[in-house]
């Protein structure tokens, strides 16, 4: 993974006395509330419903296990004692002392990590694939693009007040897994027919009020004009994009307001001044960055029928089902721990967890580890022989839920519980559906589904492209819940339909019960919920959701009735 | 208190005197005063005939106008501004860049309105070298704000060459720890 040098050590440094001055400031009164929230978030520090929440960037969601264990030293030193992992691989800490948190940064940088740009107006994290480096399928390894964007984003000094927050996410194989038609730039590494590499650049995505896909405005953007065609595409945002607004300020509405071409014309004008000036990358500094994301020292492993030689453990089974996938290299795996236990708000691991998850990385994975932008980690290199070992090992840590992409592995923002934005509660809805579906024979069946919850129209829990989505609105000041289904992230990405009037907390897990039992009905053999939903539309769905009342009561209903 | 105003990296007395229009008043009929005047674009536009001919003008734009619409007149300024009317609008740090790197313009680059300490490396950073910070705020605190940084990664009218092209930079060959840990 990529390590600091001197300039980026010292850039973070200078940073952090930066931040500590200003936080000095705003305690001292110097600088007022209204002055101090740009600064703040641009840090990653957000007022919460309770405390100050910090968020930590996890660039591309790449972590090495010391860089995991200070997170929980974090946990445990400045919150209390769990963190949150989020969609956009980054993690959150939610009882925060804002006296305390230019020593965080301070801890942070000790571990070549920073708050930087997390939040506020600016050029968010980068996202990417978190089996960046191991696909089978990846065409080229997206993360060292990551890091210079990174780079290159970091205290811009023409783009930290723009109209609205700026999202980019970065694919490099043929399966699009960072979600990029829901960015506001997405990009994915194409070969032209030259075989030079390049980029397809897709402006314009994003969820929130206003769900959109990104449009392709350039099919192929040679890989060594990225910063510059993005800064033309910044430049043009930045100038135009809406600021009378909040609602209509993201690049989106910018892009639907001039049309495609029009917006894209104008990214090439602005681009014509820069493309080939000093910023243009160079091959040495790619080859440098590169170097370091060089593939692990593998061994020489044959492959491993390891489900064939478990056979007789089912638990072991599910696991290797759902938990483990494909690695380019023979005789080696990629492990999902899975953080979506029943019970626990998705996302979250305890301080405990967190230093198991990085012992874990020490001993079964070149001490490094993915955050997921559905909310769990990553071990990307186990070695097959090894998988039966592990899998002992989390079970024991309640990181082993044979879940994921079923029906539990929900992707659930903090809500009313936290944020103070939400409009209702979402972890608890997430919690009373797993326990009501918690059966794993059930959820085998059901097979690949997600379901996605936010507490608000901010969409941070992704529910516009979940096969299921839920979105908390208030009613007359209490909480209902809206229900969409046919959306999907990835190569087909799709916004979910709204199937009709919303719902109360103690309806939902019926309604989701409701759902599966129109799929099950209706779906063709090896059919996925979300190809049943978009091959009947809404209609089957609402008939039957909405046919006879749905009782208030958390009346539990048998799963087997509908397997 | 002297009218003063941040220019380099030093504090010096104001000799520009700021005109903006009041509610409802007309550009071609606003009276620019004797003296240097910075006028606003409209002014420019509207009053060009009798204001070309005095070599004390300066012209302000407004977040929301373009550079380019000064091409022909750009370099008879001694001084051009860019208002923020407000810290978070951040449209004039492009409209300072691209009067410097598109249009090369020389002269005096000036940041007006809400105009605060910690903004003041990235104005300097996209072509401002004159700042006339916020009145209700010290102008000595507000200096500091120019020093933040000591190395940036990417390019910019202060710098044009970024980082990556600036230094040899690390290789994985010479690390060997991911930092010092808790
Ligand atoms: C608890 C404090 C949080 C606050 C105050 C907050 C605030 C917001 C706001 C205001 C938006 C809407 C932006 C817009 O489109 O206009 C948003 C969207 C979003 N947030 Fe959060 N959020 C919080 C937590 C989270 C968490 C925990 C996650 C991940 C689990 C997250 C990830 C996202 C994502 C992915 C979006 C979707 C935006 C898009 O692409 O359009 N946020 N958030
Ligand atoms: S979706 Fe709404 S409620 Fe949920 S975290 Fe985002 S802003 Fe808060």
């Amino acid at each position: 993974m990529y390590q600091y040098d001197q300039y980026d050590h010292l850039i973070v440094q200078e940073r952090i006395a930066q931040y500590r001055d200003q936080v000095r400031r705003r305690l001292a009164g110097e600088l007022t509330e209204e002055e101090f929230l740009p600064l703040r978030l641009q840090n990653g520090l957000y007022m919460q419903r309770h405390a100050y929440m910090l968020r930590i960037a996890v660039p591309y969601g790449l972590l090495s296990s010391k860089q995991m264990r200070m997170f929980a030293h974090i946990a445990r030193k400045y919150d209390r004692g769990y963190g949150h992992f989020t969609t956009r691989q980054n993690i959150q800490f939610n009882w925060i002392e804002l006296e305390q948190t230019p020593d965080i940064l301070a801890d942070l940088a000790s571990v070549e990590m920073h708050a930087n740009q997390t939040s506020g107006n600016c050029i968010r994290n980068v996202t990417s694939d978190e089996y960046a480096g191991v696909a089978a399928d990846e065409i080229i390894d997206p993360r060292p693009y990551a890091e210079v964007l990174r780079q290159w984003s970091t205290f811009h000094p023409e783009f930290l007040a723009l109209p609205r927050k700026f999202k980019v996410a970065i694919n490099g194989a043929l399966e699009d897994r960072a979600a990029i038609a829901v960015h506001d730039i997405g990009l994915t590494v194409v070969k032209n027919e030259a075989g030079e590499i390049g980029f397809k650049v897709m402006v314009g995505g994003g969820m929130g009020r206003t769900p959109i896909l990104g449009s392709v405005i350039r099919e192929f953007l040679p890989r060594e004009h990225l910063l510059t065609y993005t800064e033309a595409i910044m430049r043009v945002y930045n100038q135009y994009g809406r600021r009378d607004n909040k609602y209509k300020a993201r690049i989106k509405i910018l892009l639907k307001a001039l049309g495609v071409e029009e917006f894209a014309r104008q990214v090439e004008e602005e681009w014509a001044d820069l493309k080939g000036t000093e910023q243009t990358l160079t091959l040495e500094e790619m080859e440098r960055l590169v170097a370091y994301f060089q593939p692990h020292a593998y061994e020489t492993l044959p492959n491993i029928d390891v489900a064939a030689a478990h056979a007789d453990n089912r638990a072991f089974a599910n696991w290797l089902k759902r938990n483990v996938k494909p690695h380019k290299v023979p005789g080696y795996a990629a492990v999902v721990l899975s953080l979506k236990k029943t019970g626990v708000p998705p996302g979250d691991a305890t301080a405990q967890q967190m230093d198991f998850m990085a012992d874990l990385a020490d001993r079964y994975s070149f001490s490094e580890l993915r955050v997921t932008h559905e909310q769990n980690i990553v071990l990307a290199d186990v070695e097959q022989s090894k998988l039966f070992a592990l899998w002992t090992e989390i079970k024991a840590q309640g990181l082993a839920t044979p879940n994921i992409g079923l029906l539990t592995d929900i992707i659930c923002c903090p809500g009313g519980d936290f944020c103070s934005l939400a409009n209702a509660k979402s972890i608890p809805i997430a919690a009373a559906i797993a326990e009501r579906f918690d059966h794993i024979d059930y959820l085998h069946d059901i097979g690949d589904i997600e379901l996605n919850i936010s507490g608000c129209i901010n969409a941070c829990g992704h529910h516009h492209v979940g096969s299921i989505g839920v979105l908390g609105v208030d009613k007359d000041g209490s909480e209902w819940y809206q229900v969409s289904i046919g959306g999907s992230q990835g190569n087909n990405s799709a916004i979910g339909k709204i199937i009709g009037p919303s719902f109360s907390a103690q309806q939902m897990p019926e309604v989701i019960g409701r759902l599966l039992q129109v799929y099950v009905r209706e779906r063709t053999p090896d059919e996925r919920f979300v190809d049943t939903a978009q091959r009947l539309g809404i209609g089957p769905f609402k008939d039957f959701v909405y046919a006879t009342p749905i009782a208030e009561a958390g009346r539990l209903v048998g799963e087997d009735e509908y397997a | 208190m002297p009218d003063q105003i941040i220019k380099g990296r030093s504090i010096v007395r104001n000799e520009w005197q700021l005109l903006r229009l009041a509610e409802g008043q007309e550009a071609a009929s606003a009276e620019v005063p004797a003296g240097k005047v910075i006028v606003p674009l409209a002014v420019w536009e509207a009053q060009r005939e009798t204001l070309a001919v005095r070599g004390d003008i300066g012209v302000w734009l407004a977040s929301d106008q373009r550079p380019e619409v000064l091409k022909e007149d750009l370099q008879r300024f001694p001084v051009i501004a860019v208002d923020f009317p407000k810290f978070t609008d951040g449209r004039g740090y492009s409209i300072a860049f691209n009067l410097r790197m598109r249009l090369g313009y020389k002269g005096e680059l000036r940041a007006i309105g809400d105009v605060l300490r910690d903004q003041l490396f990235q104005m300097q950073r996209v072509g401002f070298d004159a700042y006339d910070t916020r009145p209700d705020r010290s102008i000595e605190d507000a200096l500091k704000g120019l020093t933040v940084f000591s190395e940036t990664y990417q390019a910019s009218v202060d710098n044009r060459i970024p980082l990556f092209r600036r230094h040899q930079r690390g290789t994985p060959a010479e690390h060997n720890d991911a930092g010092a840990g808790i």
